[in-house]
């Protein structure tokens, strides 16, 4: 065949966006070892986030969170075959040209570390590796996939394992989206508006009926039914922070999530799959956490 | 004709444990053909062919055994059911896999070596035109995600498409693999090869 002179055009969109729609119905598993990473691997993840530090620690710990050691990132790269995200701090954009030099295969421009930009995120257009983004409605999922965010997470409140944020971000983008699709042409330009978010990318929300990419959701996901809880409402997939390895049986629990969330709709199996798992990680009620200390509200 | 609707369409089943399920119904949609979201084994009586999409290869496989996909696909393969994989799926029906995970499950349907990510990670993913037998006409738009190549084929195995002197496509009678992911290209050619060859009895 004559192909092997054809030219490979790299960081594409449809490589970006691609590669989250690859991880549709699956389960990304935050992980600060190698250790950890090969269990999240064993146990079906689709992807592993290398950090530091998980959420609950992070929260715990207090001060500025910032991008992981690259050697922890490396060393888990070199451990696992399945794809590895790491996280850089909102506007940080030189943590993510070195999270890029490093070969990661996604960024999470994350609430979770502290922000170094209050104003403005990265340009991520200009990168060849893709990124994910969190966002708590339409108008902020709109604004990331504008600065090429190929791929949304709708917040929840990390390192709490309480689910309630998690339901109510996804419950507001997922209305929003039903809204939209039911709007006439003409009414977009001030919903586009009122959300704060490009005509253009709105009027593909209404063309196709949903978000442009694909939609994990994330953020104190701590047991199986939880995973089910947020496919059931519109997830494409589910980010699991501290809820597995600040569990008492973390491979068990990792092996549950993963096959709740392929049976979301199956309560026969979700019943099976949630025996005997052991300690849940221990929850933190929202109105414990002062309104400065909330990481959902970290992004603009 | 096997795995026919009553309209004649022939319906083709995509493997539903997990990846790029809804692009691939959708690209199936788009050749008049009737798709069918497989997330059990009797769900694959009548078919008339089946896609195993892109995700994760060892998801897929895992899944795919704990519910008895890797003994049921064969007994409709060998029954007349055509069966296409791709990226993850070509890894899945590979007899050999290399950079696998020791004991990956796998259908060894195809006489092929699979080399798992192949042609990288992330930031080597691509897009390139491709010259792919059978499917007539002008180049097709090739996705390559972290994607594999085929190392070596059997004598039974026709190659349909190569890049970079690496197999990206590959034939064994009613078998299909594509290392990248027609169902992203917004061309429904090699769905409509496929569907070709679903349509003829065995």
């Amino acid at each position: 065949m004559a192909a092997r002179t054809a030219k490979a055009e790299k960081g594409t969109w449809r490589v970006k966006k691609g590669l989250a729609e690859m991880l549709k119905g699956g389960v990304i598993m935050d992980v600060t070892t190698p250790e950890q990473a090969k269990i999240a691997e064993d146990a079906g993840a689709v992807a592993v986030m290398a950090l530091e530090r998980v959420p609950a620690d992070i929260r715990a710990a207090g001060g500025v969170a910032r991008m992981a050691d690259p050697t922890i990132i490396i060393k888990i790269m070199e451990t696992v075959t399945i794809p590895v995200m790491a996280k850089a701090r909102i506007g940080h954009f030189v943590e993510a040209q070195i999270l890029e030099a490093l070969g990661v295969d996604y960024i999470d421009e994350s609430e979770v570390l502290t922000p170094a930009d209050e104003e403005h995120h990265i340009d991520k257009n200009r990168f060849r590796v893709p990124f994910v983004c969190g966002a708590r409605n339409l108008g902020e999922a709109l604004r990331r996939i504008a600065e090429g965010a190929a791929m949304v997470r709708t917040k929840g409140e990390p390192g709490t394992g309480n689910v309630v944020e998690a339901v109510r971000h996804m419950r507001a983008v997922m209305a929003e989206v039903r809204k939209v699709k039911g709007m006439a042409e003409e009414e977009l330009a001030t919903e586009a508006k009122l959300l704060g978010a490009p005509l253009g990318l709105l009027q593909e929300v209404k063309r196709l009926g949903g978000l442009p990419v694909v939609n994990f959701s994330a953020g104190g996901i701590a047991t199986p039914a939880d995973a089910a809880l947020m496919m059931q409402l519109g997830a494409d997939g589910i980010f699991v922070g501290s809820g597995i390895f600040k569990s008492g049986n973390p491979a068990a629990r990792a092996r549950a999530i993963v096959r709740a969330t392929t049976h979301f709709d199956d309560p026969g199996v979700l019943a099976e799959v949630s025996k005997d798992l052991g300690e849940a990680m221990p929850g933190l009620e929202m109105a414990s956490i002062k309104k400065e200390d909330r990481m959902q509200e970290r992004g603009w | 004709m096997a795995g026919s609707s009553n309209s004649g369409a022939p319906r083709i089943g995509v493997l539903a444990l997990q990846g790029a399920v809804s692009e691939h119904l959708d690209a199936v949609r788009a050749a008049r053909a009737v798709p069918v979201a497989v997330r059990r084994v009797d769900q694959l009586a009548g078919l008339a062919g089946l896609i195993i999409p892109g995700g994760e290869s060892t998801v897929i496989g895992r899944l795919a055994q704990e519910h008895g996909f890797v003994e049921a696909i064969p007994k409709e393969a060998a029954r007349g059911m055509a069966v296409w994989g791709t990226c993850a799926g070509l890894i899945f029906l590979a007899k050999d896999i290399k950079g696998g995970l020791p004991g990956q499950p796998r259908l060894g349907l195809m006489d092929i070596t699979a080399v798992r990510n192949g042609f990288g990670r992330q930031v080597d993913s691509f897009e390139a035109d491709l010259a792919v037998g059978g499917i007539g006409g002008r180049p097709f738009r090739g996705v390559f995600i972290r994607a594999p190549y085929i190392e070596q084929v059997g004598a039974g195995v026709e190659v349909l498409a190569e890049f970079d002197g690496k197999v990206v496509a590959a034939r064994q009678g009613r078998l299909l693999a594509t290392a990248f992911h027609p169902e992203l290209a917004g061309d429904a050619r090699v769905h409509r090869y496929f569907l070709g060859m679903a349509r003829k009895t065995p």
